[in-house]
């Protein structure tokens, strides 16, 4: 059983917001969710099944269900961190092909920009019960020396360099330029991320993503209806998900998840990563973006560095044109959770309705990848890939 | 170094590590079933399955698998994962050193740091 060509995405929508003290979060996810209906010429009456992670308002789904006045026959709620989404569109694409509902919405919001969350540099509250908490909590691990220790290791065994990393945000601003909601709409250069303060070695503020408030949503549907809609038809054809963690001890820090999900996701999908021709790659940090490049097999182990050099990601100028609203790192990085965003330009690449500056030619296959959580410890991944029928 | 260290969670599972730890003794699991040590501690071997998990003192030597001076706090300090001399990678700190001069691949040894609490935690610095 598969789910290729079970399940479409007919609707998309990402908050224009970047800010909003002034709004809860529950409403923040009944404001994408219209959004995502809207786009798809849907309303809620037509929602059947509701798929949400840990930035809902929870726990689990039924709040924001009440909330949104929401009559389910299917219900699913995961947790893998930033990539949740990715793997929920997946999870909507399975309960769609064994007809457990018709119209699936999966929802993102949050505010941590508003709630003045310190995201990158302070550990993250812990459950007393969860196992690793006595082994981590006294380190004081956080989202960016934990990512940091990946990119030091990566650069050791590879020699790659701060230089090759700052590529990739210098490709995310020349996406972000053209997009009017992006947080960081300047163009930097590779002198302007290395010469920013270093966060932890090796990685610069600009090697970060932005904090931002806001959110998005998908509409997931069966084809029958999805054919009946005015939109571009947009197909799920192949989803891959993976968790990499410790491994009592014993594990590589230069490898992600990735390279279990995303070989998943392209047999589903019979195709290769030579076939892609727009790649949503989650950007938390860019060395995030090296390694699942390599891991996805865009290019070899160890060659990341290199393949993202010189331009390589951006639209019209490089191979594999990349994160062209911006990325996490320039655009928008709602709830701390960057998959989403990942999915909504990938559809807009896909319908032809990404800025015409970026817009990719012909784009008929596109991929999503996430990594949620810690990269240094254990964390969650998701691929997607899609195709424009 | 000055940085508070947040008290470790105490989990039935794994005092007698931290018992081990207010003696000056850094102990590691060790499965009888398949002869393997392994981090982060478990009642369970994650390697065979095992229930047969009892600890040993271990050499407290190992070399740094990598490392990040956290900088942008108001008290910066290293994360680490090191490679100790039994085979399993840990996570840690290292402490008491010149942040500038440590590299991936440096001998380290273990020194035991005081939580919040006062209970002993196993952090490394150069050999």
């Amino acid at each position: 059983m598969t789910v290729k060509g079970k399940a479409y995405i007919a609707g998309a929508f990402e908050h224009p917001t970047r800010l909003a003290p002034d709004k809860s979060v529950a409403q923040l996810h009944a404001e994408v969710a219209l959004g995502a209906l809207a786009d798809a010429g849907l309303t809620r009456e037509d929602v059947d099944g509701f798929f949400c992670s840990g930035d809902a308002p929870g726990p689990g789904p039924a709040p924001m269900a009440e909330y949104m006045n929401l009559r389910l026959r299917h219900l699913d709620s995961v947790e893998l961190g930033g990539t949740s989404y990715v793997a929920l569109a997946a999870h909507a694409a399975q309960a769609i092909a064994l007809g457990k509902c018709d119209v699936a919405l999966v929802t993102l919001a949050g505010r941590p920009r508003s709630e003045g969350m310190a995201t990158g540099t302070a550990p993250r509250p812990r459950d007393p019960n969860q196992p690793e908490a006595p082994w981590e909590a006294p380190y004081a691990i956080t989202t960016t020396n934990g990512y940091a220790m990946c990119a030091m290791r990566h650069m050791y065994e590879y020699g790659t360099t701060s230089e090759q990393l700052a590529w990739v945000r210098v490709a995310a601003s020349h996406h972000a330029q053209h997009n009017p909601h992006a947080m960081l709409p300047e163009i930097v250069s590779v002198e302007d991320v290395v010469n920013s303060p270093l966060i932890a070695d090796p990685l610069h503020r600009l090697d970060c993503c932005v904090i931002s408030d806001g959110g998005g949503a998908l509409v997931i549907v069966r084809p029958e209806i999805a054919k009946a809609l005015k939109r571009p038809l947009v197909k799920i054809i192949g989803t891959g998900e993976a968790v990499k963690h410790l491994t009592g001890g014993t594990f590589d820090l230069t490898t992600s998840g990735a390279a279990q999900a995303g070989p998943i996701a392209f047999a589903e999908a019979a195709v290769t990563p030579a076939d892609i021709k727009y790649a949503s790659i989650y950007d938390s940090f860019t060395i995030t973006v090296v390694i699942q490049l390599e891991d996805l097999g865009f290019c070899a182990k160890g060659a990341g560095g290199k393949f993202v050099a010189d331009g390589n990601l951006i639209s019209g100028v490089g191979k594999l044109p990349f994160n062209t609203d911006g990325g996490g790192l320039c655009n928008n990085h709602p709830a701390n959770r960057g998959s989403m965003t990942k999915v909504i330009e990938a559809v807009r690449q896909l319908r032809g309705e990404a800025h015409p500056a970026v817009q990719v030619k012909n784009c008929d296959l596109a991929l999503a990848q996430g990594t949620g959580f810690q990269l240094a410890t254990r964390h969650g991944s998701a691929t997607l890939i899609m195709e424009r029928e | 170094m000055t940085r508070k260290i947040p008290s470790p969670f105490a989990m039935a599972e794994t005092q007698p590590f931290w018992d081990a730890a207010r003696q000056g003794r850094f102990m590691i699991p060790i499965c009888t079933a398949c002869d393997r040590t392994h981090w982060y501690p478990r009642a369970i071997c994650p390697f065979c399955a095992s229930d047969k998990v009892r600890w040993r003192d271990a050499s407290g030597r190992g070399t740094i698998y990598t490392f990040s001076v956290m900088r942008r706090v108001k008290e910066p300090y290293i994360i680490a994962h090191v490679t100790l001399a039994e085979g399993p990678t840990m996570l840690t700190n290292i402490v008491d050193c010149d942040a500038e001069t440590l590299r991936i691949g440096q001998p380290v040894t273990i020194v035991f740091k005081q939580a919040e609490n006062g209970q002993p935690v196993p952090m490394f610095t150069p050999t």
